[in-house]
């Protein structure tokens, strides 16, 4: 597994996904933004959480259209792998890579704090290593995740499948309490048509050591490496 | 600016039926400043911009792209041109 993570003026969780990366045995490389190719041989171009251009604009909406951006959806197209975590979400979505938008979080607040997800899916590249309503333990930190879509996107979404995690308690039910950025369906992350590109708010990367307080991040990076 | 340069406005505003948590707090701030009688408040974006030439018509048509490709997330934002 050879994965690109592309960095970003304001990108800031490169190193930690890099270094999830790596503990799962995968080769990293960092491809700067202004990069019109990724590297010869690359499986998994990654787009890491942060704060791309200061959130001008709207959250992702000019890193959406960064030249690197071009060969991230270049190889897309192909099959290639593709995910984006927090503003990588809000990149994907703002590139048109995955549908929908991420909006203000519905109380206003950044919220920052271990979040419960529901595993929807695991017959994915990204998520094979979890059982289908595994609950996992992550965390969340965001001003801008409010999932939103239009009434028919959302209900292609759902009805193809493609809702990766879920938002939930401790014994997986979707609760409004649970839901805290306000998303639609307590939609946490979700997947393209070929489920080839994932884009999600929660950081898998933060819990990838006990060390450091969990380790159920730990799946996603497994899943991709294997 | 040039003399040959459109002066253009481009406003952004939310779709209706889009949740909009920052108008929701503006109204309710324009409430606890005693201002009454406000009973919605929807927040939007002005860009100001100057356009080279002076077809009108080809200009409106690169303010369009630029709405279309940056300037607007047509998904949840309504874009409007003027140009002066």
């Amino acid at each position: 597994m050879h994965a690109a993570v592309v960095v970003f003026p304001g990108s800031n969780r490169e190193a930690d996904v890099a270094r999830a990366l790596r503990l799962s045995g995968a080769k990293v490389s960092l491809v700067w933004h202004a990069d019109t190719a990724l590297p010869a041989g690359t499986d998994l171009a990654v787009l890491p959480g942060g704060f791309s251009y200061g959130d001008y604009l709207r959250c992702g909406a000019i890193a959406g259209r960064a030249a690197a951006m071009d060969a991230v959806r270049a190889h897309a197209a192909r099959g290639g792998l593709v995910l984006g975590i927090c503003n990588g979400f809000q990149i994907l979505c703002e590139s048109g890579l995955l549908p929908g938008v991420l909006m203000r979080n519905v109380d206003r607040r950044f919220i920052c704090h271990r979040q419960t997800l529901r595993v929807e899916r695991t017959n994915t590249r990204f998520a094979r290593a979890y059982t289908k309503g595994q609950v996992i333990d992550v965390c969340v930190a965001h001003g801008e995740g409010n999932y939103f879509a239009e009434p028919e996107t959302l209900a292609r979404i759902e009805g193809e499948g493609r809702v990766a995690f879920r938002y939930c308690d401790a014994a997986g039910q979707t609760t409004v309490e649970a839901n805290r950025n306000g998303s639609l369906n307590s939609i946490a992350g979700i997947y393209s048509e070929g489920a080839n590109v994932l884009g999600m708010m929660p950081h898998p990367e933060n819990f990838v050591e006990g060390l450091i307080g969990g380790t159920d991040g730990r799946g996603l990076f497994e899943s991709l490496a294997a | 600016m040039s003399s040959s340069a459109m002066k253009a406005r481009i406003t952004v505003t939310l779709k209706s039926g889009v949740l909009d948590p920052q108008g929701k707090a503006i109204e309710a701030a324009l409430k606890s400043l005693g201002i009454d009688g406000i009973e919605g408040v929807r927040q939007g974006k002005v860009f100001d911009l100057e356009v080279a030439g002076t077809d009108a018509t080809a200009a409106r048509a690169t303010l369009q792209t630029a709405c279309e490709k940056l300037l607007a997330n047509t998904v949840v934002e309504n874009y409007a041109i003027e140009i002066a």
